[in-house]
């Protein structure tokens, strides 16, 4: 990994006021306020594969739009390649965009069910305005032909297609522009497991065509295993562990990780290990616990953890870790 | 009257549902053949639209017209299939429970988690139990001990909470505590985790299997992840468009899979355990159950196929006892 990485993340938090209009004038903000990604901070590097994995409502959506400035973050800074994107305004931000590309977790909702797969396909081409209406249905065919689509889909309606194929179509638009960084926010957990294997290995022959980046977003620890080569864990809107796929999976050090790993459940009675299993339910995003937000559910919680948040620091094999036990 | 000790609870034969269509006929449920045994905890896994849910809906009478039922389906000897509606209704619920994948859907959302507890034991619990509903101190004492023993905190005030106010996980847990309170003999669990985080379907799974020590209960586990089945069933059928074509003890469908869809189903399925071992996915998708193959409704995917699986492929059963619907020797060699 040489030079500057192409996405640094820094600090950055995104929150959500649950209060409507009228409730604004009497509320306190303090306890409708969620902290959906709370000061997170990391690097993507070139034709990498960086995996954000955690259970439901941790923020790895919102982080993943975040980046993307489809949200724009209430504190802390995005830079991308170089240049700081944070507080960019619409145009100044449309070069960018171009750039960077998502491909979303539902291949029924997220295209038009009213638009030919040529429409669909070819729209961020109009949008950003490239090439004449031959080009654009030259780059769209051969983008179609890239995903392992026939050419006679152009004409077809999503409705005629499965869901693999859907996605492949979803996949296709997300790489006509040709970006850099493709943000996949659980882009193969809608799909039958027979099928995610297929659009899986699209996924990494393109990345090996293309030389694309990924931010692959997924709740699947086995699916990022196999697909990543670094990982960060996220818990209630932050990172508690970031670091090189197999080093975390083999040997996880904060205990949510270890957590999460001895959950998954094994096909082969070789494989299975005691589990820790944790008590208890998410706590409520709204009001998270103070000190260490997993102190609560965390079977080596000290009482440190229940004042103090622990700050991510550094181990020698290099995985960032936030947790008292592992003070770097 | 009641099958002998050894025999199964659950029994079928030949079982086929089918649903009338504009656009022609689906076959769902195409010829099912399967034993539950006494205490047995039986895995179904499939991909959407392999008839897993079906299936089980079909014997517990809970297909409606215009869908049609065929076949033979007998608890503890009797036949489910012919029962009339009121028989059906006392031995559903009682004998015979069900738990569905969205807690939220299956859960009334205006009836009280309390109530909606009471409200089967009022419709099975003994004669006069009806006429008092929430008032007797014994039920009300069941309701509580139910959701204790399903985890649920603090349960006598948790009684008077309504669905909205549980957690999903504490949902899936109140819908299991309703469906074991009249302490069945068999547990069609559909799903029960798939809605879940990993963290909670670890503590939902282990409560079914708590569960079921307990009470000394079958158990169907109805999913679509290997792992899951892999890891709590004692035996596992593999079903693919409407049929099961590999049934056997769970250790050696998984480690060692005879079907070439089995064979499949595994190779493509990344392992936490291994994460080096290359993924090989399966060509192609499940098939249209419009126009399913003639033959095997496997063969469109399958790397063994040849002319003899144009024909219908009967479920054959190896010297060791697995079962798979496949022509290959090898495969029930």
């Amino acid at each position: 990994m040489t030079g500057a990485p192409l996405l640094q993340v820094r600090g950055v938090s995104r929150h959500f006021d649950l209060r409507n209009g009228l409730e604004r004038l009497y509320k306190p903000a303090a306890r409708s306020l969620v902290r959906a990604v709370d000061n997170v901070s990391f690097d993507v590097w070139r034709a990498e594969t960086f995996g954000i994995i955690g259970e439901s409502g941790c923020g790895k959506s919102t982080l993943g739009r975040t980046v993307l400035r489809l949200q724009d973050p209430d504190a802390g800074s995005i830079v991308f390649d170089g240049t700081d994107i944070t507080r960019l305004g619409r145009r100044a931000l449309l070069p960018f965009r171009r750039r960077m590309q998502i491909v979303f977790q539902d291949p029924y909702a997220s295209l038009n069910p009213r638009r030919t797969v040529e429409d669909i396909v070819g729209q961020p081409l109009r949008v950003h305005g490239v090439g004449r209406a031959a080009g654009r249905q030259a780059a769209v065919t051969a983008m179609l032909e890239r995903v392992g689509l026939p050419a006679e889909s152009l004409q077809r309606y999503p409705h005629q297609f499965s869901g693999g194929q859907r996605q492949r179509i979803a996949i296709a638009r997300a790489l006509v522009l040709q970006p850099e960084l493709v943000v996949c926010d659980e882009a193969i957990s809608a799909l039958d497991v027979s099928v995610q294997a297929q659009v899986l290995q699209l996924l990494r022959q393109l990345q090996r065509d293309l030389g694309l980046t990924y931010l692959f977003i997924s709740h699947n620890l086995a699916v990022v295993g196999h697909f990543c080569d670094r990982v960060a864990v996220m818990y209630l809107g932050q990172t508690v562990e970031v670091g090189a796929t197999r080093l975390l999976l083999a040997e996880p050090r904060h205990p949510y990780t270890r957590a999460l790993l001895s959950a998954v459940p094994q096909m082969r009675r070789a494989d299975r290990r005691p589990r820790t299993l944790l008590t208890g339910d998410l706590p409520s995003a709204t009001r998270p616990p103070a000190g260490c937000k997993f102190h609560t559910r965390c079977p080596a919680a000290m009482d440190v953890c229940r004042t103090t948040p622990p700050a991510l620091a550094t181990l020698g094999d290099g995985r960032q870790i936030a947790c008292h036990l592992h003070p770097g | 009257m009641s099958a002998g000790r050894d025999g199964p609870i659950l029994s079928v034969r030949g079982l086929r549902t089918e649903f009338p269509t504009t656009r022609g006929r689906v076959v769902a449920v195409d010829g099912i053949d399967l034993d539950v045994m006494p205490a047995e905890c039986l895995g179904v896994v499939g991909e959407s639209g392999s008839g897993k849910s079906v299936t089980f809906l079909s014997m517990l009478g809970m297909v409606r017209l215009p869908g049609r039922v065929s076949g033979e389906v007998r608890f503890d000897g009797r036949d489910l299939l012919g029962m009339g509606a009121r028989e059906l209704r006392e031995l559903r619920g009682r004998e015979l429970a069900i738990t569905f994948q969205d807690a939220q859907m299956a859960l009334n959302p205006s009836l009280s988690i309390g109530s909606q507890i009471l409200e089967t034991l009022a419709a099975h619990g003994p004669a006069g139990s009806r006429r008092l509903f929430g008032r007797d101190p014994g039920q009300v004492g069941r309701a509580i001990e139910m959701l204790t023993r399903v985890g649920i905190p603090a349960a006598a005030e948790r009684l008077r909470d309504y669905p909205h106010q549980f957690s999903g996980g504490m949902r899936q847990r109140a819908m299991i505590a309703i469906a074991l309170v009249c302490n069945p003999r068999l547990l069609i669990a559909d799903e029960p985790t798939s809605a879940l985080d990993v963290t909670v379907q670890a503590q939902v799974l282990d409560l079914i299997a708590k569960m079921r020590r307990e009470l000394g209960m079958s158990v169907v586990l109805i999913a679509h992840d290997l792992g899951v089945v892999a890891e709590h069933c004692d035996r596992i059928a593999v079903m693919y468009a409407g049929q099961i074509v590999e049934l056997g003890p769970a250790e050696a469908v998984i480690e060692a899979p005879r079907h070439p869809y089995t064979q499949g189903l595994i190779a493509s399925a990344p392992w936490l355990s291994d994460l080096t071992r290359e993924l090989r996915p399966m060509p192609g998708s499940v098939p249209n159950l419009i126009d399913m193959p003639e033959g095997c409704h496997f063969a469109p995917r399958c790397p063994f196929r040849s002319d003899a699986c144009l024909r219908p492929v009967a479920m054959r059963t190896a010297a060791d006892g697995r079962q798979v619907r496949c022509i290959r020797p090898e495969a029930v060699a």
